[in-house]
């Protein structure tokens, strides 16, 4: 009986213990991150004032002033809303239909669907680069970025949301059939309300994860439909690395964010465990 | 008006037929029970009706006019589901509303058919709560509610009480009835239960694997029932069926008694056997004999108390006027 007890105070401080050391090695980066956006360029290379500096809002003016940090912030909304919508807008029928109409071939489609993914993004950068600059005519423009964000994260949303519907009952939808419902009133009436919590789940992951894209961002776009990513990329500059103007913008760009997280965690816990958690 | 055809309707799920080509009238205002054991198919039949599943073959008709290929919202049914199948997310009152809002009626006459259906089925004090905050009965009067308001052709119930306790159970089952008597609308009843479906219908349509063994008034079926199915399948106890020499007296396969159809005595009988379990309800004991040499156990019915004990020798001799004979086939013989 003593031991167990022993072990249980034990373990009472040990866990929180390692879960704090665990915490602060992963949250390191992050604070040095905002800590050297505070630095002059000069300081943030000099060990000598690694924790002992003078604050300076130098890097921010700096980025406003010169880099007109705003555009790309308003590229990134834009972008990231819009392709959140237009990706809700394809998947909550589809889902729905996978959900509630199944066929013979629905798990090999969900299952295609997220084969997707497991496409190198590389191996298509020269067609996609050829296509849109010289067919297509839409590099960098808002229209190819929104596109190509819907598109890489609609496997994850239909995913996602099919999982979601797939909790709602057969008979309550029924009902609503009997009652009067064509399929539009289906989704409105009773799947959107119903499954509201994941919806909102959905949508804020993919909001997270279109604004945090690089990869297509950084690459099919230059000035006009650029995003925060493309920003902090342009500051690994010819003239060369500036810390503090890149931590600077690093943290303007990942501020929105985790505010945003910050505020939904119960949604994105949600959402990240498919609804595991309630 | 509610009549309803059924005309070879059919239907498969791949290449396993789950009914085969099958005819029913249901007339306005009767109050029908489709009744067998589960995966009979009569859930499925239900659901040909309302549209929920597509025919493979064959024509619904409803008063008349074929709705076939018509969606569940434009046939003018209401239907009652086992899970009770309540929008979580509204109210009762929104709940019973739902049908109306859907059909564009007017806020005031709506108001006024809610106050209706829920003074009707002691509904006034939850108008307010969620689902959520109900008791299983409470649920399914909101559901039959929601049927209600809508002045359906006709209702359509899927086992509707078997999420429901006993209690609750019988005292529901004489609400619907009492309903049925007082709107006079066809209702189609699904059950697996035979007491409900002798209690409560004008007209049972008993089913197996898809295909309709016999449809009759509740007495009809017990009194001569067409098959050796349906006689062990309406009526509880079940049918005593005996097989063999016994039978053969008779010039049949099988003859089948009631265990209410035979008496019991101590010293003398035609049958002789061995008490084995006797179980006492009060107003009547239902006794499993053994060892009779006719089949493994027979049980019998009688009114009131008697004493046995387990062991005893006791004397059995049917009502011949209420014997059963059936062919090698199973099917009765006059």
């Amino acid at each position: 009986m003593a031991i167990v007890a022993q072990t249980s105070r034990f373990s009472k401080i040990a866990w929180p213990v390692v879960a704090w050391i665990v915490g602060l090695i992963f949250f390191f980066p992050i604070f040095y991150m905002v800590m050297t956006s505070f630095k002059t360029d000069a300081d943030a290379v000099n060990p000598e004032f690694l924790f002992s500096f003078t604050p300076t809002l130098e890097n921010y003016a700096n980025m406003t002033d010169n880099y007109d940090y705003w555009r790309f912030a308003t590229n990134s909304i834009i972008t990231s809303v819009f392709a959140t919508l237009f990706a809700l807008v394809v998947g909550v029928p589809c889902a729905y239909s996978m959900a509630f109409s199944p066929t013979r071939s629905t798990k090999d489609i969900l299952m295609w669907m997220l084969s997707t993914k497991m496409l190198p993004a590389a191996a298509v950068l020269y067609p996609m680069t050829f296509l849109t600059k010289n067919v297509l005519g839409v590099f960098d423009t808002h229209f190819l970025v929104i596109v190509v964000l819907c598109l890489i994260n609609l496997p994850i949303v239909v995913w996602m949301l099919f999982t979601y519907f797939k909790d709602i009952p057969k008979d309550i939808i029924e009902a609503g059939q009997m009652d009067g419902l064509n399929t539009w009133g289906e989704i409105k009436e009773i799947l959107i309300p119903l499954a509201w919590g994941g919806i909102v789940s959905t949508a804020l992951l993919t909001f997270i994860f279109c604004w945090n894209e690089a990869y297509w961002t950084v690459r099919l776009t230059t000035i006009d439909a650029a995003t925060l990513s493309k920003l902090i990329e342009g500051n690994r500059a010819p003239e060369g690395l500036f810390f503090g103007r890149l931590s600077a913008v690093s943290t303007a760009a990942v501020g929105p964010i985790i505010v945003l997280g910050w505020f939904c965690q119960k949604q994105l816990v949600q959402g990240l465990t498919f609804g595991a958690v309630k | 008006m509610g009549s309803i055809t059924l005309n070879k309707i059919n239907k498969s799920f791949g290449d396993a037929e789950v009914i085969p080509p099958l005819d029913l009238t249901i007339e306005d205002g009767e109050f029908v029970v489709f009744v067998g054991p589960s995966g009979c198919g009569k859930s499925t039949l239900l659901r040909l009706i309302a549209g929920l599943e597509e025919t493979s073959g064959g024509h619904v008709s409803i008063d008349g006019v074929d709705m076939t290929e018509t969606s569940p919202a434009k046939r003018g049914l209401a239907m009652v589901f086992q899970s009770y199948a309540l929008y979580p997310h509204m109210t009762v009152r929104k709940n019973i509303a739902f049908p109306m809002r859907m059909a564009k009626m007017p806020q005031a006459q709506q108001d006024a058919k809610i106050a209706a259906a829920a003074t009707a089925l002691n509904l006034t004090d939850y108008l307010d709560r969620k689902p959520g905050q109900l008791s299983g009965g409470q649920r399914q009067r909101v559901a039959i509610g929601r049927a209600i308001v809508r002045e359906p052709a006709a209702f359509l119930f899927d086992e509707p009480l078997s999420n429901l306790d006993a209690a609750l159970r019988v005292g529901m089952r004489l609400e619907i009835m009492e309903l049925h008597a007082k709107l006079k609308t066809t209702m189609i009843y699904v059950t697996h239960d035979q007491v409900e479906a002798m209690t409560m219908a004008d007209k049972i349509v008993v089913l197996r694997a898809g295909v309709i063994e016999q449809v009759g008034s509740p007495l009809e079926l017990y009194h001569t029932p067409l098959n050796k199915f349906v006689a062990g399948f309406i009526g509880s106890p079940k049918m005593n069926q005996i097989e063999g020499p016994e039978a053969a007296k008779h010039g049949v396969t099988t003859i089948g008694i009631r265990p209410e159809h035979v008496s019991v005595s101590k010293t003398e009988g035609m049958w002789k056997g061995k008490v084995g379990v006797a179980e006492h309800l009060g107003s009547d004991t239902f006794i499993h004999v053994h060892d009779t040499g006719l089949m493994d156990m027979m049980t019998v019915r009688i009114t009131g108390d008697i004493e046995v004990r387990h062991g005893d020798t006791i004397y059995l001799t049917p009502d011949m006027e209420k014997l059963h004979k059936f062919d090698a086939q199973g099917l009765r013989q006059a």
